[in-house]
């Protein structure tokens, strides 16, 4: 047989196999084995994009975690520093109404000493007014006779006290 | 000009190549008639090997051969269909019927099967199950068998890493789809192309390597053929041709951008290379993969006929020295086979996409 001529008998077989081959192959092997390889790559594709997708997420609530602690952080700040300005105005307040408050109890204290001592006085004014009467009563009663000159003295002792 | 001239030289040797002149034969020839018959003859034994024959010859021993015999089918229009076992020819030796296997070194018939009607040789048409076309039916069986649960395997454990065969087999499947399917014809079309030249792949991979194989499911020199090839390459062809779209018809028979004097009658030189250049790439194709198997199939087994020459010429001593130097060499060949069978299923392969994707370019 010529090395180089085709053969009638081998082109027949090989045209016929070859084509059955062809379409055996193309069915029920490079269908399914293309398609399940597709799946394949398409699936590592989209578990790789939702990782890189589950990073970002990760990430972003990170820095959502960060930023609400942050502001956690400034709130606390601002009602400490509010309940501070309260307290002290709280006390500052306490203070004012205390300081008013006693300033009243000490003025109507003064007034009520005032008025106490005025009453002494008067007290004491007519103690001295009965005593002196007393007195001059037994002076009068031992040299009512003796002087009009004493009498006018007496008189204007009594006139004396009465000024002040 | 120069490419002119290439193309008349591929054109001549294609029509030497179909019009049954068999240059390499009769140079083969030429040295077989200086030799005693009873010498060991390489040239015979060589093409032996790497041609065709009716029965699949495993050894001689002891001037018996040992043949798997294999059917014969003929259909003649003389006496009609006639299936037969090869045994019958008794190793070409007698004939069955009318029939016989013609031989006779200037008969151009030589080794074919030929009936005698009144006294002339007349070749049958002649289907019979060569010793290539029973290791087709191997290699096709080992394929299917392969492939087929290949793909069992994929349904089975979807989604999931590959295993054994699948995970030797799926580099291979993905080279094929992504550097050269998807290479040469892009992310649209490649899809369509794909089952093919896979088949492609890997019919000429599994055979390429079975042929390397000295036993004998292997041993046929199938790729090395040159029928296979050219059905092979006409595929090509046919998937070429059925699949241009109008622009590249438009490159053939007007290229834009060539002077209008090169592609108008009288002298449309552009038009006619173009046309004989459709039938010179499959052409091209099928020869490359028949040379370059063949050749490394002469190669080997001229390694191997050193031993008997040298034993024959210096004794069984020489023979022996011979074979340490000449099975160093054959197995540094085929280690080399090795990777033309690879090398070669990949060339035909990339060639094939690269024409589809000639032929379905979209015009810029």
């Amino acid at each position: 047989m010529g090395l180089v001529t085709p053969d009638f008998g081998l082109i027949f077989w090989m045209t016929i196999t070859f084509l059955a081959v062809l379409f055996i192959l193309k069915k029920y092997a490079w269908k399914p084995i293309l398609k399940s390889l597709k799946e394949r790559e398409d699936s590592i594709d989209n578990a790789l994009q939702s990782a890189e997708k589950a990073k970002d997420e990760m990430a972003r609530l990170k820095s959502d975690n960060e930023k609400i602690l942050q502001e956690a952080r400034v709130e606390r700040e601002k009602l400490l520093s509010d309940a501070r300005e309260v307290k002290e105005k709280i006390i500052e307040d306490a203070k004012t109404s205390a300081k008013i408050e006693a300033d009243k109890m000490i003025s109507s204290a003064k007034a009520q000493i005032e008025s106490e001592k005025l009453t002494a006085l008067n007290e004491i004014k007519e103690k001295v007014v009965s005593l002196s009467v007393e007195i001059a009563e037994k002076v009068i009663n031992k040299s009512l006779s003796s002087d009009k000159a004493q009498v006018d003295y007496a008189s204007s002792l009594l006139k004396d006290i009465e000024m002040n | 000009m120069l490419k002119f001239k290439v193309f008349k030289v591929i054109l001549l040797s294609f029509i030497l190549v179909f019009s049954g002149n068999y240059m390499f034969s009769q140079h083969s020839e030429e040295h077989q008639v200086e030799k005693h018959s009873k010498k060991f003859n390489p040239g015979e034994m060589i093409m032996a090997h790497v041609g065709d024959e009716y029965g699949w010859h495993i050894t001689t021993i002891n001037e018996k051969h040992i043949t798997i015999p294999l059917p014969v089918i003929v259909y003649s229009e003389y006496s009609g269909f006639h299936i037969f076992m090869s045994s019958k020819f008794n190793h070409g030796h007698s004939s069955y019927k009318n029939f016989k296997i013609a031989s006779g070194k200037k008969n151009p018939l030589n080794g074919k099967i030929v009936e005698i009607i009144n006294g002339k040789e007349i070749k049958p048409y002649d289907i019979s199950i060569t010793k290539n076309t029973l290791s087709l039916f191997i290699s096709i069986f080992i394929i299917l068998w392969i492939f087929l649960s290949v793909a069992k395997a994929y349904t089975k454990r979807k989604g999931k890493a590959p295993k054994g065969i699948q995970s030797f087999l799926e580099p291979l499947i993905l080279f094929v789809r992504d550097d050269i399917a998807k290479e040469s014809l892009g992310e649209k079309k490649y899809m369509k192309y794909t089952p093919y030249l896979l088949t492609i792949f890997f019919f000429i991979f599994l055979n390429n390597l079975l042929g390397l194989v000295p036993i004998f499911p292997g041993g046929a020199n199938l790729t090395g053929n040159i029928a296979i090839t050219m059905v092979l390459a006409l595929f090509t062809f046919i998937i070429t041709t059925i699949n241009a779209n109008k622009s590249y018809w438009k490159h053939i028979i007007w290229a834009p951008g060539v002077p209008w004097w090169l592609k108008a009658p009288p002298l449309p030189i552009m038009p006619l290379v173009e046309i004989l250049g459709i039938f010179i790439k499959p052409f091209v194709l099928m020869v490359r993969l028949f040379a370059n198997i063949t050749a490394g199939h002469i190669v080997a087994l001229g390694f191997f006929s050193l031993i008997f020459l040298f034993g024959e010429m210096g004794g069984a001593p020489a023979g022996y020295g011979g074979a340490v130097f000449s099975v160093a060499f054959t197995i540094f060949l085929t280690m080399l086979e090795l990777l033309v069978a690879f090398i070669q299923a990949y060339v035909f392969t990339l060639l094939s996409a690269l024409y589809f994707a000639m032929a379905t370019e979209e015009s810029h």
